[in-house]
């Protein structure tokens, strides 16, 4: 028969408390986890309506060149994000980062409302010249092969 | 000759890494079979090793002082206008001189270690001085075959007349200190790693291998400690949006030896002193410097976009990888082999202050994996092609609460509780008092002090008090039992070094924890347009924005805004943030103002010109923020009290 002693007792009692806390803390990071991802949408998905309405996600794309138009008493800007496929427009209030220019890369964090605009919390540029987000590098090279593909399939047709 | 310095830095590596490969292969095997001579090979190879690397360190710093744009990382890092002071730290303002700064901090660790341990036995001296010669060699490699600074442009004519700058992001002191703080503390854990791993291979453990490893331990996690503290105080004013940490997978990548690396030392704490938990620290020293690699390859492979990722080039991520792989891969079976000859280690009960440290080791270890997840699974996506998703850093601030909030507890607790056991109802009568006046002054202060509170900011409070006064409450108690008939400043110079630097860091994480808290909740942040001479309120103070004027500097062209400061009609600033355009790059910087104070910073930056004389501005009020830092310095400094410990001293000479 096994007999369970005070000490060996005290002891599983700790082991079980530790568990169930480390259980619980990673519960509790994997929901917190879930609930910040941020899954990123070219402008081309945004307009086919993969981007859902009731989450902030992050879109990105070039500025299109000409598209950037400053309230005259606030700090409130409009402009427009373009994968040279499809263009959305994207409004923002605060301060552009230093780096934001017309015809740049940049990647934009918020939600989008109704009418397919973008209302962004937060506009990122990247950190020097040569710098390009990837995601946006990847945006636009998906972007030119489907319009290459489709091209292709209508000289076919 | 003095075209040929190039040649001659590049030369010197590569007998540099010839001696790194002596000094690891040779004493490896003299140990493992008991050659005297092999053994020998050790210190004077990693001498040798040191004076190369200081030849090519050398002759890389000439190169960017005499402006040889002949050279590839030169021209792309520098610029005949970029003052002098740059263009001697340029040498780690990208990829590759980063990694010869690595290295040659690796070569001073390992001298380091030669100078210092003639008191060890020789076996395991030469065995660590060997294994730090391996991953010298590992870096060397991977700098002679994918990155290396020496490199020139292939025909004369593609030398360009003048170099295109330092990342004007760079051009500040901070990069003279940050870099080199942290990387000394990257590499520093390469000397317990080392240790370790020489431990492993001998199977003998015992009290004197974790005295003989703490100091080094400490000192690498005092260098990254202040490395860290460093870089969050430099993207605080550089940055341009007042941000101390951004959960940035680079700071992560960062963060996490830190993490473990703070396990380590508590941990080797108990191997010292009781002679437990030897397995568990032998692999946080392992898994220490394991992270050093990781953060290293995540920095430096460009799979990360951020400040710190100056290139991105397959064929460097995978060395790293691979290297990264063969070391942790090498010591885990290694771990696995040895450990369990290592032996189990001093007794202990269930309520004592043993299993306090190990519940603190659990919690930094949980904490560090909750930040690696945060940071590697979107990588981990990426690269398997499941979408492009990002983490946000309200999961970093909540997972990292919930880790936090308990170990500040466990340290008010763990400092006061006996080792091997202890009685939790004795416990409870002596720290009771204690806990009620921190909870009463978690809830008073904040209104005392700010005139408003919040339910995170008592809590941090109540924990800042706890953690202080608990901490001073062992110190008395330790006094109270060293001796009853000396006086008192007697009996304070009677406590040891180290306890007083136990001490000093914990207060360091009492005040850190309050610069977080009160500086979160009660910060004023406004990002406002700002006309001429139209006064404007912030947190009780009226901001006056008087235009701008130009001011060049050597390298850039300048907007520098007037911004006076009024607290009740009287002036007590004027602050000067400019808005810079350096010309090479013709990359835009904000230079932020600050009105520095002991309780609250002032914090003023341009953002753009809006025409007619207007401005976007960031105005910021945020009380405490200079907490967080001296917090950060004061856990340094204790790790420092800790590390100059005379029953260290007496050991390291020799």
């Amino acid at each position: 028969m096994i007999t369970i002693n005070q000490k060996h007792k005290k002891r599983l009692a700790i082991v079980l408390l530790m568990v169930v806390g480390i259980g619980i803390t990673v519960t509790l990071a994997v929901i917190a986890f879930n609930e910040n991802m941020l899954y990123f949408f070219s402008p081309t998905q945004v307009m086919a309506g993969e981007a859902p309405m009731d989450r902030v996600i992050r879109v990105g794309g070039m500025v299109t060149k000409g598209s950037v138009e400053r309230a005259s008493d606030s700090l409130h800007v409009k402009f427009s994000v373009t994968d040279y496929a499809h263009t959305i427009p994207v409004e923002y209030i605060g301060i552009l980062p230093d780096l934001f220019r017309e015809g740049q890369g940049i990647v934009a964090i918020g939600q989008m409302q109704e009418g397919n605009t973008f209302l962004a919390d937060e506009v990122l540029a990247k950190h020097d010249e040569n710098y390009m987000p990837p995601e946006v590098a990847d945006a636009l090279k998906k972007a030119e092969e489907t319009s290459t593909t489709s091209t292709t399939s209508t000289t076919n047709e | 000759m003095n075209n040929m310095i190039p040649e001659i830095g590049h030369f010197a590596l590569i007998l540099a890494m010839s001696l790194a490969l002596i000094q690891t292969v040779f004493p490896l095997i003299g140990a493992a079979r008991g050659i005297p001579n092999w053994m020998a090979v050790a210190r004077p190879a990693a001498v040798g090793q040191l004076f190369f690397m200081s030849i090519a360190y050398a002759c890389l710093t000439y190169a960017f002082v005499n402006n040889d744009f002949s050279v590839l990382y030169v021209a792309g890092h520098s610029n005949s206008t970029l003052p002098l002071v740059y263009r001697v730290v340029s040498v780690w303002g990208g990829h590759e001189g980063s990694m010869l700064l690595w290295t040659i901090m690796l070569s001073i660790w390992t001298v380091a270690v030669v100078i210092f341990s003639h008191s060890l036995p020789k076996v395991t001296a030469t065995r660590v001085i060997a294994v730090m010669g391996f991953i010298t060699v590992g870096f060397l490699l991977f700098m002679l075959l994918t990155s290396n600074p020496f490199s020139r442009f292939d025909t004369l004519s593609q030398i360009p007349a003048d170099g295109r700058d330092l990342n004007p992001l760079l051009q500040d002191p901070g990069l003279i200190f940050h870099p080199p703080m942290l990387y000394m503390g990257y590499v520093g854990f390469s000397v317990a790693f080392s240790f370790a791993i020489a431990a492993l291979l001998g199977g003998n453990m015992d009290s004197a291998w974790a005295r003989w490893s703490r100091p080094w331990t400490l000192i690498a996690w005092i260098f990254l400690t202040a490395g860290i503290v460093l870089g969050s105080w430099w993207s605080y004013y550089e940055l341009g949006w007042g941000g101390w940490w951004f959960w940035d997978p680079v700071e992560n990548a960062s963060f996490t030896p830190w993490l473990v690396g703070t396990a380590l030392i508590h941990s080797l704490a108990v191997t010292e002193k009781r002679g437990a938990f030897k397995n568990w620290t032998v692999l946080l020293a392992i898994i220490a410097f394991s992270l050093s690699l990781l953060g290293t390859f995540l920095v430096r492979s460009g799979v990360l976009t951020s400040v710190h990722a100056f290139a991105t080039d397959p064929e460097r991520g995978i060395f790293i990888l691979m290297f990264f792989g063969i070391v942790v891969t090498i010591s885990l079976l290694l771990y696995a082999w040895r450990a369990p000859t290592v032996g189990k280690g001093g007794h202990f009960e269930v309520f004592s202050k043993e299993t306090f440290l190990l519940t603190n080791n659990i919690l930094l270890v949980v904490a560090c994996g909750a930040v690696l997840l945060g940071t590697l699974y979107p990588l981990f996506l990426d690269a398997l092609n499941l979408g492009k998703i990002s983490v946000g850093p309200p999961y970093f601030s909540v997972v990292f609460f919930w880790i936090v909030a308990p170990l500040m507890f466990l340290i008010g607790v763990g400092v006061n509780i006996r080792w091997k056991a202890d009685q939790a109802k004795a416990l409870f009568i002596r720290l009771r008092y204690t806990l009620l006046i921190s909870i009463a002054l978690g809830l008073l202060l904040p209104f005392l002090v700010m005139g408003q509170a919040g339910l995170l900011v008592s809590h941090g409070v109540a924990v800042a008090v706890w953690i202080t006064l608990t901490s001073l409450q062992a110190m008395r108690d330790k006094m109270v039992v060293k001796s009853t008939s000396q006086g008192e400043a007697k009996k304070l110079r009677n406590l040891s070094l180290s306890f007083y630097g136990m001490t000093i860091a914990h207060i360091g994480v009492a005040v850190f924890v309050i610069g977080v808290v009160v500086s979160n909740a009660f910060s004023v942040e406004k990002d406002v347009r700002i006309e001429p001479n139209k006064p404007l309120e912030v947190a009780g103070y009226t901001f006056i924005f008087e235009g701008t004027t130009r001011k060049d500097g050597p390298n850039y062209k300048a907007d520098e805004g007037v911004v006076k400061v009024l607290k009740n009609d009287k002036e007590i600033k004027v602050l000067y943030p400019e808005k810079r355009l350096y010309t090479v790059q013709n990359m835009p910087m904000t230079e932020a103002a600050i009105d520095w104070g002991f309780t609250r910073d002032i914090y003023v930056a341009l953002g753009e010109h809006l025409g007619a004389g207007a401005w976007s501005m960031r105005v910021y009020y945020k009380p405490f923020i200079r907490w967080i830092w001296l917090g950060g310095l004061l856990m340094a400094l204790g790790g420092l009290l800790s590390a100059s410990d005379k029953r260290y001293r007496r050991r390291m000479a020799g």
